[in-house]
């Protein structure tokens, strides 16, 4: 794999906090597969901005998942993506996000909508299984982008040690079906956010 | 959902590190054995709500661990995991008491419905346990009874040690129940997981004693056709018990001296060391103490063994503890013989109090026997222990608190059971005269017996 070089800052949001970009930590998104038609990825990562206070920055080196790919189920072994985007990330990135279109699954599971590291750097998410067309009906990127969302936001939430919330409309709040995501919120739940922030984590 | 404990057994390492990392998401504490062994041994060091077993491993399989789980705590959720070609093997795994099977690969939701079901279902299990624990005392262990102030004592002192590895001295007279004091420590400890092997020191000559604690090679002596194991080895995770400490011959006190200092040993005839990991709990009758005075007992060994001591009291010096003791060996007997004894009468009930017991509860079980035996149910009489002498004068029901007792019972029988008539009779309360009912265990009886 090539090392990652190119690294472009994203959108320049206007607000305050901005005055300390430079002192914010980086949340490095890393696009697997994405369609080159994919336009909610812009979207995707001003929200995570607001919500974790990071400055995000999309990884333009190319990304090469197959050695993911598990063959024989057509999917990719997310937890063989998060060590290969761990090793592809730069060092000065606190976080690091795989944003995918391809099915993931984790060895004793049929599929997961993402993964990451409890208490760790790095998590995947995919709009595979997230497109209301996989099951049968309209095509609605609104919705798609908005549980985009909630699973990143999610994944990235486990990367704070966050474990699954009982809080139905809370973020952090388990979702193994579609549905149940769009049941909750993206946003923590103020237990959750007290627990994100409270522990210096400083990573 | 609440948070749980689960441990996973898997010799495949993608299934362990997945699932781990699924649970500890959910909140849940989570380990992970790849073999029967880790996994007995995990289980050792803290207690699991759930364990997902893989049903096909290499060495003991999957169905033995249930097994093994399972006889040592009913209350464990066992969830098999299983290969979609190997479901029928599951299926004999649930008619074994496992909770559920999965196949391989599990949908998300099903596994997180699943763990859901097996909590709310284990806590009402483990509800039902305390009810029946109350009841029955230590879980799978014969139960101790005792609420004298020196049983109390010991009660303290098992559950203080058992949280520790530290060797464990039991003194007491014969007859007293030291290798109950030993199961319970046992079962009480982080080691329940495992065996507890007795070995009565006393009651072998020295030659055999050593080959069933040590085991022989095939081979070893004359007859000795297969290899042996060993009581050491078989205790290895768990506790030994070594009654009668004291009649061990002096070389004997030399080999186990090694053994407990090194925790390795040879079988007889063998040369390869084996390692072993046991806590041990040593009983005698006797004053260790003035044997090692006398030069008949090591005085390294006693040391050894003599790092927590904890003495059972004779039965004499806990006799309010007799009726309690003697009605739970008229149930537990009346169940073996099949016999409808339900009851003691006073008399013979004081009979049992006032006899000196030198056998201690081991006399006191034999004597129940005895008079269950030729007496005629449901109640046992003082005619039906004719061998316990008494050894004061008794004249039954001259105490102070027998005079009260028979004369509220004459009183509330005249009145009809009145209770009002009968406190005013009495010039007493009501409430006294409901406490004193209570007490006596007064009860309105028709034919007023
Ligand atoms: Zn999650
Ligand atoms: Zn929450």
């Amino acid at each position: 794999m090539k090392p990652a070089t190119a690294h472009e800052p994203l959108s320049h949001a206007p607000g305050a906090r901005r005055a300390f970009g430079a002192h914010r930590a980086v949340l490095a998104v890393v696009p697997l597969l994405l369609p080159e038609s994919e336009i909610r990825l812009p979207g995707l990562c001003q929200k995570l901005e607001e919500l974790f206070g990071m400055t995000t920055r999309v990884h333009a080196g190319g990304f090469d998942p197959s050695s993911a790919l598990d063959p024989s189920r057509g999917q990719y072994n997310s937890r063989a993506l998060l060590e290969m985007l761990l090793h592809e990330a730069r060092p000065e990135a606190a976080r690091v996000l795989g944003v995918g279109g391809i099915d993931l699954f984790v060895p004793v599971l049929s599929y997961v909508f993402g993964e990451a590291e409890l208490d760790g750097r790095v998590a995947v998410v995919s709009t595979h299984r997230l497109e209301p067309e996989r099951y049968g009906l309209p095509p609605d990127p609104q919705l798609s982008a908005a549980r985009l969302l909630k699973e990143a936001t999610h994944e990235l939430g486990h990367t704070f040690g966050l474990v699954h919330c009982r809080e139905p409309d809370c973020v952090m709040h388990s979702s193994t079906y579609v549905e149940e995501i769009d049941l909750k919120l993206a946003r923590f739940c103020p237990r959750c956010d007290f627990r994100r922030r409270a522990p210096a984590k400083g990573r | 959902m609440e948070s749980v404990s689960i441990l996973i057994v898997d010799d495949e390492f993608s299934v362990r590190d997945s699932l781990t990392h699924w649970f500890k998401k959910d909140g849940h504490a989570v380990d992970a054995a790849e073999n029967a062994t880790q996994a007995l041994h995990l289980l050792q060091e803290r207690p699991h709500d759930i364990v997902f077993l893989d049903i096909k491993m290499p060495g003991m399989d999957g169905m033995e661990l249930q097994e093994r789980i399972h006889a040592i705590d009913p209350g464990i959720v066992i969830i098999v995991l299983t290969a979609f070609a190997s479901v029928d093997t599951a299926v004999r795994a649930m008619k074994q008491g496992a909770f559920d099977y999965v196949t391989k690969p599990v949908d998300p939701d099903e596994l997180s419905h699943l763990v859901e079901r097996a909590t709310r279902q284990q806590h009402l299990e483990r509800e039902n346990a305390r009810l029946r624990e109350t009841i029955d005392g230590l879980g799978g262990v014969e139960l101790i009874v005792g609420t004298s102030p020196g049983m109390q004592r010991v009660f303290e002192l098992i559950q203080m040690v058992a949280r520790t590895d530290a060797t464990v001295l039991i003194r007491g007279e014969s007859g007293t129940g030291k290798e109950l004091v030993a199961r319970s420590i046992h079962a009480s400890s982080t080691r329940r997981y495992f065996p507890i092997v007795p070995v009565n020191c006393g009651a072998l000559p020295e030659t055999l004693l050593e080959s069933e604690l040590f085991g022989h090679e095939k081979g070893a002596f004359t007859g000795a056709q297969f290899r042996r194991k060993g009581k050491l080895e078989m205790a290895d995770g768990g506790t030994l018990f070594l009654d009668e400490i004291g009649t061990i011959s002096l070389k004997m006190q030399v080999d186990l001296l090694r053994v407990l200092e090194t925790k390795e040993f040879c079988r007889l005839g063998g040369s390869r060391p084996i390692k072993v990991d046991f806590r041990v709990v040593c009983a005698t009758n006797e004053d260790l103490q003035v044997r090692v005075k006398e030069g008949t007992f090591r005085e390294d060994l006693f040391y050894r063994i003599n790092v927590f001591t904890l003495d059972v009291p004779p039965l004499r010096e806990r006799s309010s503890d007799i009726p309690a003791l003697a009605m739970h060996f008229v149930t537990k007997l009346a169940q073996q013989m099949d016999k409808r004894v339900t009851e003691i009468s006073p008399a013979a009930m004081e009979k049992l109090r006032n006899h000196h017991w030198p056998g201690n509860v081991r006399e006191l079980a034999n004597a129940i026997e005895r008079a269950m035996v030729v007496g005629k149910p449901p109640r046992i009489q003082p005619q039906d222990l004719p061998f316990l002498a008494p050894l004061v004068s008794d004249l039954p029901g001259q105490a102070l608190a027998d005079v009260e007792r028979n004369h509220i019972a004459a009183v509330l029988n005249q009145t009809g059971w009145n209770i009002k008539a009968a406190a005013r009779v009495l010039e007493i309360d009501r409430a006294t005269l409901y406490n004193k009912i209570a007490k006596y265990h007064l009860r309105e009886t028709r034919n007023g017996s």
